[in-house]
């Protein structure tokens, strides 16, 4: 299983990098080329999208959806995929699923911390400002899209890199899955 | 609301966890990495590593702990001590870690935690505060400044920080309970997470400033016996805390 993840500049990539090679997975550069490309979360949404643009790989991820390869989204990497963020003052986004990043209005923010995901069964750990209203939700955390699919893209708020047992479990099934589709 | 987090902290000298009262009188009390793993394996939430030397030459060495703690643990981790620049910062997040803290820096110049905001985004951003009697003190409790808790905590969030790391000086080490005045006054006038910090010795303790905090920070408590973090756990949820369960 050959893993590639866009890297665009600042921030903690290599906690995702270490997450997949534990599960076997072999890390490579290749965006359009691997098995499976991870789009990472850190930054802000403005600074992290040029930095995706400035190295190609925003044209990389919206073909590789287009020809139905897989893509995970993580965190902000869920929020860039959608077609906008109300981050820094309104941002475009990759358009790889309907909806928008909207700033968090309930409880502390940045919602930090770990948090029970159903359907999913278990507390993966958040840390965001910014939620994604989307029609394509498929799991919540308190109210807040926790996972959401469109074709075959995947994205996830949560950071399974850093939920511990839970998130390994996560991740190994996403790579399950990328090795063995099952028809939706 | 995420679960209440409880925190090991662990205090970093020369690349040994090392452990005094009220901020004198170290003691080693073994390896960071080794430790960490235990306190991930008993259910940590979070960790924290705080360089309290933090001298020049310390900085590629906590990078490089960085470095191994993401290799061997897959929760959330802080560092802090030292960290002076957004670049500072960035050597440490690339290394694998998920928040920096800053302390003394952000005081000497507050721009710091919007420079750090813009780069790495609020939530990897913590202000870490050491005050003694409602007053803030920096260069790891040694100085006194002019300014009170409260105030810069609030100045700390408007200029960026995503979270408060508050430690009550006074209470620091004593076991004798959390400062619940100082952390009230601080989690009212900001609407980041607060984590407690100092003066935690019983389950009951922990309970009380969960009530007010986020997150409570964890060090003497756990540096006789590591093993504490488990037991503490059972004990809050008898105390009614809903603490996450790590399974």
């Amino acid at each position: 299983m050959r893993v590639a993840i866009c890297h665009y500049g600042a921030g903690n990539v290599r906690s995702v990098e270490l997450a997949l090679s534990r599960l076997g997975a072999t890390v490579v550069d290749d965006v359009e080329g691997a098995d499976l490309a991870v789009l990472p979360g850190v930054g802000s949404a403005r600074t992290a999208l040029a930095g995706l643009k400035e190295r190609g790989h925003d044209d990389a991820l919206r073909e590789r959806c287009a020809a139905g390869r897989p893509v995970l989204g993580i965190c902000l990497g869920l929020q860039l995929a959608l077609d906008g963020s109300d981050e820094d003052g309104g941002t475009e986004g990759l358009g790889l699923l309907e909806g928008r990043a909207v700033r968090i209005t309930e409880g502390r923010v940045p919602r930090l911390g770990w948090a029970a995901v159903e359907p999913l069964g278990a507390a993966f750990y958040f840390a965001h400002s910014y939620a994604c209203e989307t029609p394509h939700a498929t799991a919540w955390s308190e109210g807040v899209v926790a996972e959401a699919r469109a074709g075959s893209f995947l994205g996830v708020q949560f950071h399974p890199e850093k939920s511990g047992a839970a998130g390994s479990r996560y991740l190994a099934e996403v790579l399950e899955e990328v090795r063995c589709p099952t028809p939706a | 609301m995420p679960y209440p987090r409880l925190i090991p902290c662990l205090d970093v000298a020369a690349g040994r966890v090392v452990k005094g009262v009220r901020f004198r009188g170290l003691r080693d009390v073994g390896d960071p990495v080794e430790l960490g793993e235990t306190y991930s394996e008993a259910g940590a939430d979070e960790l924290v590593f705080l360089d309290v030397t933090a001298t020049l030459e310390d900085r590629s060495t906590f990078v490089a702990l960085a470095r191994r703690v993401a290799e061997r643990l897959q929760i959330p981790f802080t560092v802090g001590g030292g960290v002076r620049t957004a670049a500072d910062a960035e050597s440490l997040l690339e290394a694998g870690a998920d928040k920096v803290a800053v302390n003394s820096a952000a005081l000497a110049r507050p721009e710091l935690l919007t420079e750090l905001a813009e780069r790495l985004g609020s939530q990897a951003v913590v202000v870490a505060i050491d005050a003694e009697r409602g007053a803030v003190r920096s260069h790891a409790g040694t100085l006194p400044t002019e300014r009170g808790a409260v105030d810069w905590a609030a100045e700390a969030v408007a200029r960026g920080a995503g979270e408060i790391l508050l430690t009550s000086i006074d209470a620091d080490g004593t076991r004798a309970g959390y400062d619940l005045e100082l952390t009230s006054a601080v989690a009212n006038a900001v609407d980041v997470p607060v984590i407690a910090s100092g003066g935690a010795g019983t389950a009951r303790h922990v309970a009380d400033v969960l009530d007010i905090a986020q997150a409570a920070l964890l060090a003497s408590i756990l540096h006789e016996d590591a093993a504490r973090l488990g037991s503490l756990r059972g004990e809050l949820r008898e105390l009614g805390v809903v603490v996450r369960d790590a399974a």
